[in-house]
């Protein structure tokens, strides 16, 4: 019956997304969707360390520009085939995500997320004044859009819609597949206890590594479609404000669930574009919306209610049981 | 098979093992008696590699082990059963086991007929498969521990006080089920407080005091022993 409801459930979110730009001919409204669709993306790569495996990564935003840095760089400078620049840039940010995870991951807790966001820092501050490669403060312009596929057009934005929206469908089914493998419970596992895992004989320096790998692996796929979806990138892109965003939209949406990236991405873009005219005294509901969240349902939307669900299921079989004894 | 030779052990200045020797031979039960801090878990991490020694050697059939990483000794087929039935509370009953297959994980076929063989030594286990592990008894819970410790097919397994805060009713079937893996060719070093049941099945014994390992002997050795009955028999 669940199993039902939850493909049903599904089924009907695809249709809706792939029907919205029809029913909301809006150009604006399939712009700012397109682009939390991208933010999603980045959001499941950060979810997939941070939640699953237990290291709360703050340079998420330095691999998302990474990624988006190396398309512009590779298209514009190198003027490389766009879709190799596309399947390059992904690639790039793992290598150096492999080459940062190596020493990041030495450190634990508090420590990893105060080392990431100096890694992110970094980042940020290397794209900002490494003028002769990455047009420092002015950013890099002309970046193009992702070429046709054949026939396929894809330089319309009602077109980039339904690819981005694709790509994300493709990132929510792999991490799917990730987190129910053997690979992703001992993700799990070390998130619980590292030293039980070990003692299990998974090696937690391996496992981690992967993690934090495909995590940025997400991160620097979602930022390769930013700039081609944008086509104008500036260092702004890895400032620490980003990868804040990332973490609200994540929290919010419920850390460590396979939903949450999703509801909580596109629930805080609709909010802040309703919020529009507040401007920058938009944060002043974020903040304490955000410290209310941490404090009360930490799982976040998605996180509460799956155990809402659970406690009613418990109730359920309890008196289920019980009524089996009384007759 | 099994031998430690003059282990020391320091947790910052304080030494919690002060050279212990100690010897389980293939096929054996052998039990380390002890009150609480007496080193007996200390020993269990120390040779499962979660703990580094200071000095002293491990050796597991004449090959030095000490200083190695707890997934590399796994792999060589020690597997610790963690005290205080340590699950994944959330995942379920069939997850949990799977987890501790992980070092086989490459051989899918022969995972399966291993979990075939925890369902039947606990077939409670098989009707519980899915649920969360949170949400078993203590008893059950302490079997899926030890199913989970044998879905990596140990040589050897290190069981840290499987019978703590269980009725006695469900203690007797954990040591006849710890008798059964022995008797399929699992060696076993078992801590415990329960020195009677402990005993009743072991071939020989260890009594540790504060790091240090004070009386040693057979089996019958230690239930005569009027020391140890006094200490840890009741009697």
């Amino acid at each position: 019956m669940a199993v039902v409801n939850k493909k049903g459930l599904l089924f009907v979110l695809i249709l809706l997304a792939i029907i919205f730009p029809l029913i909301v001919p809006n150009q604006y409204y399939i712009h700012i969707l397109t682009l939390a669709f991208i933010w999603t993306i980045a959001v499941y790569g950060l979810n997939l360390l941070s939640g699953y495996t237990g290291y709360l990564s703050l340079a998420h935003a330095g691999f998302f520009a990474i990624g988006a840095y190396s398309l512009g760089l590779l298209t514009v400078k190198v003027e490389l085939n766009y879709w190799l620049a596309f399947m390059l840039s992904p690639i790039i940010t793992c290598i150096i995500g492999v080459m940062i995870g190596l020493i990041a991951l030495r450190t634990k807790e508090h420590f990893f997320a105060i080392y990431t966001l100096c890694v992110g820092y970094i980042i940020y501050l290397i794209i900002d004044k490494w003028d002769s490669l990455t047009g420092g403060v002015r950013g890099l312009i002309g970046i193009p859009a992702p070429a046709d596929i054949g026939f396929i057009s894809l330089s319309t934005p009602l077109s980039q819609y339904y690819f981005v929206f694709i790509i994300l469908l493709l990132v929510i089914f792999t991490v799917y597949r990730i987190v129910h493998s053997l690979t992703g419970r001992s993700f799990t596992a070390i998130r619980n206890s590292e030293p039980l895992a070990q003692s299990l004989g998974i090696s937690p320096m391996r496992n981690k590594l992967t993690s934090f790998v495909l995590s940025t692996f997400y991160a620097g796929l979602a930022g390769a479609l930013y700039a081609s979806f944008i086509r104008f990138i500036g260092p702004e892109i890895a400032y620490t404000t980003i990868t804040f965003d990332l973490l609200t939209y994540m929290i919010v949406g419920g850390i460590g669930t396979l939903s949450g990236p999703l509801i909580g991405t596109l629930l805080i873009v609709w909010l802040s574009q309703n919020l529009q005219f507040l401007q920058d005294y938009r944060m002043l509901i974020f903040g304490p919306l955000l410290t209310l969240i941490i404090i009360f349902a930490p799982g976040g939307i998605s996180g509460t209610f799956l155990q809402w669900r659970a406690r009613r299921k418990e109730k359920q079989r309890i008196n289920m049981t019980t009524m089996k004894k009384q007759a | 098979m099994l031998k430690l030779v003059n282990l020391t052990v320091k947790y910052g200045n304080f030494e919690a093992l002060h050279r212990v020797n100690l010897e389980v031979d293939h096929g054996e039960i052998v039990v380390l008696l002890g009150a609480n801090g007496a080193g007996k878990s200390t020993t269990f991490q120390t040779i499962s590699g979660l703990n580094k020694p200071v000095s002293g050697h491990i050796m597991l059939n004449g090959q030095s082990i000490a200083g190695k990483s707890p997934d590399k000794i796994v792999k060589m087929g020690i597997v610790q059963c963690a005290e205080d039935r340590k699950l994944f509370q959330q995942m379920t009953v069939q997850e949990n086991l799977m987890l501790g297959g992980y070092v086989h994980r490459g051989k899918k076929s022969r995972l399966r007929a291993t979990l075939q063989e925890v369902f039947e030594l606990f077939p409670i286990l098989y009707e519980k498969r899915s649920n969360p592990a949170g949400s078993l008894s203590g008893g059950q819970q302490q079997m899926l521990a030890i199913g989970r410790a044998l879905m990596a097919k140990p040589e050897f397994m290190l069981l840290d006080e499987p019978s703590i805060g269980l009725a006695p009713l469900i203690v007797e079937q954990m040591f006849k089920s710890i008798q059964q893996i022995n008797q399929e060719g699992t060696t076993i070093l078992l801590a415990e407080q329960n020195a009677n049941a402990a005993l009743s099945i072991a071939d020989k014994g260890y009594v540790y005091e504060s790091g240090k390992v004070v009386v040693q002997g057979s089996a019958e050795e230690l239930l005569a022993n009027e020391e140890v009955r006094k200490a840890y028999v009741g009697a």
